[in-house]
């Protein structure tokens, strides 16, 4: 096979390579393709009191389900005092709080961040009992109220078709201020609420039925109580039904604490015990939501990545993952263009000098050495040193610099110029030997020709790798690296001409 | 259109024909000198090599009794690093400029070079005294101070380019054409200026002699040409500029080889490369293995002037 062929093979490998790891990142573990991506994280805080009498104590909270739209970034227990384990009791999770003796008022926090994600809320099948427990309405209930319920179910049955739409009806019926039965149903039942009333009207109907504990996700909610849905089984699978609307579904920005009816907080030795729920929601870039959810399964592409360093060393990483950035510039200019630069990647250098040091600062400092150190190198090239001293006396010189610079310019309340430590020394003393000799063999001119290619390629480098959607890309997807290779390989393939050479030949085209 | 770019230069010719194992032959000019002589083709006379730092009372021995040298890094690029002494004035010595340059300079030039100021990467070089040539006087008229030397494009074994490269004052006696020197198109078949080129612009007299270039005629074209196409055996490397200059009793001189020629030539010529370079490749292997003789004869026909559209 031709290299040239190799090289667009390769090219094509490589770049189909990062790009499908980069869509993999972006679709499946939810990495932003645009810097300024914020999510919405909720925080709910679980709040438990009771008041202690003064003997042993122990408090269990059911937590909250797996929810497939609702993904657990983080959760934490706080309980000073308190010894604390999570059990796992008949497919619930509680967490249990427990203390030899306590008394006076009690508080146990338990909180968790959710980030909402697509998709369906609940998993089906749920292997939840549908066996009915027919509610006894015997001497004690009211004649009147059996009756009430009856006709309830009766009219609903009635017009409608199915276990949906009957509990539907149903619910209407029983929001339904204006309907007798309703009211003589609620005046019977004072203390209970519409989710109860309708548990025991579905069992007198011989359907299915339990509560779903949970919170409507809202912005600066404090001292909530947990709401309750309806779930009904039609039969074949368990159907959510809001109990006001009577509407199928689980609410928008419903998190589902609880699924079926078992008790929500238990205290033994305590009285007065009550959960109550506040909820805050922060605005969190989304890269740092796909970090917190993938390092939880230990993603390999995640685990096995720069994230993985300590912070400190990321932010290096974040520097350098920009120098192949720079390249493609120099690249780019000296195939394309035919920029003449002096040192072919010292601009990329410069460049990340310039990150640190803001372009206008940078570039006055530069030029100010670059000219300063000029003017000691001719001096120096009339007393007869080796090349190796010379340049070792104009590195010094070079940090002597510096060191002034900073010096006056802190002295004179310019800090920005304290940033001139980013520039690389022995860069800088090769860069000015290097001119001093152009200037020497060719003259003025052509060092103000390459100098002046190296600070534009050096401005255009550093404007490419300050891009926000350059950085961003850079470090949360360096597989685009392989991309970028890949088109750096075939850019070493081009044989066209120069935009310089355009020029050059001329002549020659006519 | 036949006009060579650099990027392709470099990828279909440089890349496809110059072995890199054979880049020391002519990157370094000491090599050079070594595989020239081993092949007979004459080249200047060599009067001493320094391989490592060089004392003072050696160099001073060995120039103290010399007229005339020319001190060269042995890897130097692009002519740098070149000093030419044409002679003497007491203790000092004379550039052709007629700049005086004292001992402790050149001890110094000697000392830069070692150190590896002009060569490619800064490595730690060698250095070469060689004696001055003794120009043939036919291109005094057309050159200003510097010697005029002769650049042969070598493709394959094929001469298919030739220029001429006379300094002028703007060029400070050097003859780099983006210096400002001339550069003169010679017609590989007569070995007469074809074509003539000062920064870019076409002209057709010296500028600082005034000596019309169509007048212009390269003595013993014919064994330059043929000595420039030994220059493929001697180096293995398919794609060649040689330098030549005429030396008025030996004749063409082999200045250096060179693996990456420049693309000036083309405008010196106003002719492309690409499609003289592209006619040696569709050349069958029968073609290709034919002598030097063979391919100058074939070279001179081919890409004469008024073959050339």
């Amino acid at each position: 096979m031709s290299p040239r062929a190799q090289v667009y093979i390769l090219a094509a490998l490589l770049a189909l390579m990062g790009a499908g790891l980069t869509i993999y990142k972006n679709r499946a573990l939810g990495f932003p393709l645009l810097p300024g991506e914020y999510r919405t994280v909720w925080t709910i805080e679980a709040k438990v009191r009771f008041i202690g009498e003064g003997g042993p104590v122990k408090a269990a909270l059911t937590l909250p389900r797996e929810q497939r739209n609702m993904e657990v970034l983080n959760e934490s227990f706080s309980s000073s005092g308190y010894g604390f384990n999570v059990i796992r009791d008949n497919d619930e999770y509680r967490a249990v709080w427990a203390r030899r003796s306590a008394s006076g008022p009690q508080s146990l926090f338990y909180q968790l961040d959710v980030h909402q994600t697509p998709g369906a809320p609940l998993e089906q099948p749920l292997d939840l009992s549908t066996k009915v427990k027919k509610p006894f309405l015997g001497a004690r209930e009211q004649e009147a109220v059996r009756m009430a319920i009856n006709s309830l179910v009766d009219t609903a049955r009635e017009r409608s078709s199915d276990t949906r739409s009957f509990t539907t009806q149903l619910l209407t019926a029983l929001g339904d201020t204006r309907n007798q039965d309703r009211n003589l149903i609620f005046g019977y039942y004072k203390d209970r609420s519409l989710v109860d009333v309708a548990l025991t009207v579905l069992a007198v109907a011989d359907i299915p039925a339990h509560r779903i504990r949970g919170l409507y996700l809202e912005d600066d909610r404090r001292r909530l109580d947990p709401e309750d849905l309806l779930e009904v089984y039609d039969g074949e699978r368990w159907v959510v039904f809001e109990p006001r609307s009577g509407s199928p579904g689980v609410p928008k920005n419903f998190f589902i604490w609880q699924r079926g009816g078992k008790s929500l907080l238990d205290v033994e030795g305590g009285r007065n015990s009550q959960v109550t729920f506040s909820v805050i929601s922060n605005d969190v870039p989304a890269r740092d939501v796909s970090m917190m959810s993938t390092s939880k399964e230990k993603e390999a592409l995640v685990d096995f990545s720069i994230y993985s360093l300590p912070i400190e060393q990321q932010s290096i990483f974040k520097l350098i993952l920009l120098v192949p950035v720079g390249a493609l510039v120099v690249v780019l200019l000296r195939v394309f263009v035919g920029l003449r630069t002096s040192g072919t990647f010292m601009p990329v250098l410069l460049a990340i000098a310039f990150i640190e040091t803001r372009l206008i600062t940078g570039l006055s400092i530069f030029i100010l050495i670059l000219v300063l150190g000029l003017w000691v190198r001719f001096y120096l090239s009339r007393l007869n040193l080796l090349l190796v001293a010379r340049i070792a006396a104009v590195v010094v010189t070079v940090v002597i610099l510096m060191g002034a610079i900073s010096v006056v310019s802190f002295k004179l309340g310019i800090e920005q110029a304290l940033t001139v430590t980013f520039f690389p020394m022995i860069i800088l003393a090769w860069t000015i030997e290097r001119m001093s000799i152009v200037w020497e063999e060719d003259g003025p001119y052509e060092v103000v020709v390459q100098a002046g290619g190296s600070l534009l390629v050096a401005v255009l480098a550093w404007w490419v790798m300050t891009n926000r959607y350059v950085e961003h890309w850079t470090f949360n997807f360096p597989e685009l690296l392989l991309v970028l290779l890949g088109f750096i390989l075939i850019v070493g393939n081009y044989t066209g001409y120069r935009l310089g050479e355009l020029m050059r030949f001329r002549q020659l085209v006519r | 259109m036949g006009v060579l770019g650099m990027n392709a230069r470099n990828v279909n010719y440089i890349a496809r024909y110059n072995d890199r194992d054979k880049y020391p032959i002519v990157d370094d000019k000491l090599n050079t000198k070594r595989a020239a002589r081993r092949y007979g083709i004459p080249s200047p006379e060599l009067i001493a090599a320094f391989e490592t730092q060089a004392s003072r009372r050696r160099v001073m021995e060995l120039i103290e009794p010399l007229w005339q040298f020319v001190v060269k890094p042995a890897r130097g690029s692009g002519g740098k690093g070149i000093l030419v002494i044409v002679g003497r004035d007491g203790d000092n010595y004379l550039k052709p400029s007629g700049a005086v340059v004292t001992a402790d300079d050149i001890l110094r030039h000697i000392s830069n070079t070692h150190s590896g100021l002009y060569s490619l990467g800064g490595k730690p070089d060698r250095v070469m005294i060689e004696a001055l040539v003794d120009f043939d006087p036919v291109f005094d008229n057309y050159s200003f101070e510097g010697v005029p030397d002769i650049r042969v494009i070598v493709f394959r074994g094929f001469p298919v380019m030739a220029m001429l490269r006379c300094s002028t004052h703007a060029s400070d006696g050097k003859a780099n054409l983006h210096q400002g020197a001339v550069g003169v198109g010679i017609d590989l078949a007569t070995g007469k200026s074809s074509h003539a080129v000062q920064r870019g612009l076409r002209v057709h007299r010296h500028p600082d002699t005034e000596m019309p270039f169509d007048k212009l005629q390269v003595p013993g074209w014919r064994d330059l040409v043929r000595l420039a196409a030994s220059c493929y055996e001697m180096t293995g490397l398919g794609y060649l500029g040689c330098d030549i200059v005429l030396d008025r009793k030996r004749g063409p001189l082999l200045l250096e080889a060179n693996a990456r020629p420049g693309l000036a030539i083309q405008v010196a010529n106003g002719v492309g490369l690409g499609g003289r370079l592209r006619h040696i490749e569709s050349l069958d292997l029968e073609q290709l293995e034919k002598n030097v003789e063979e391919r100058v004869t074939y070279s001179m026909h081919q890409f004469a002037a008024s073959n050339t559209p």
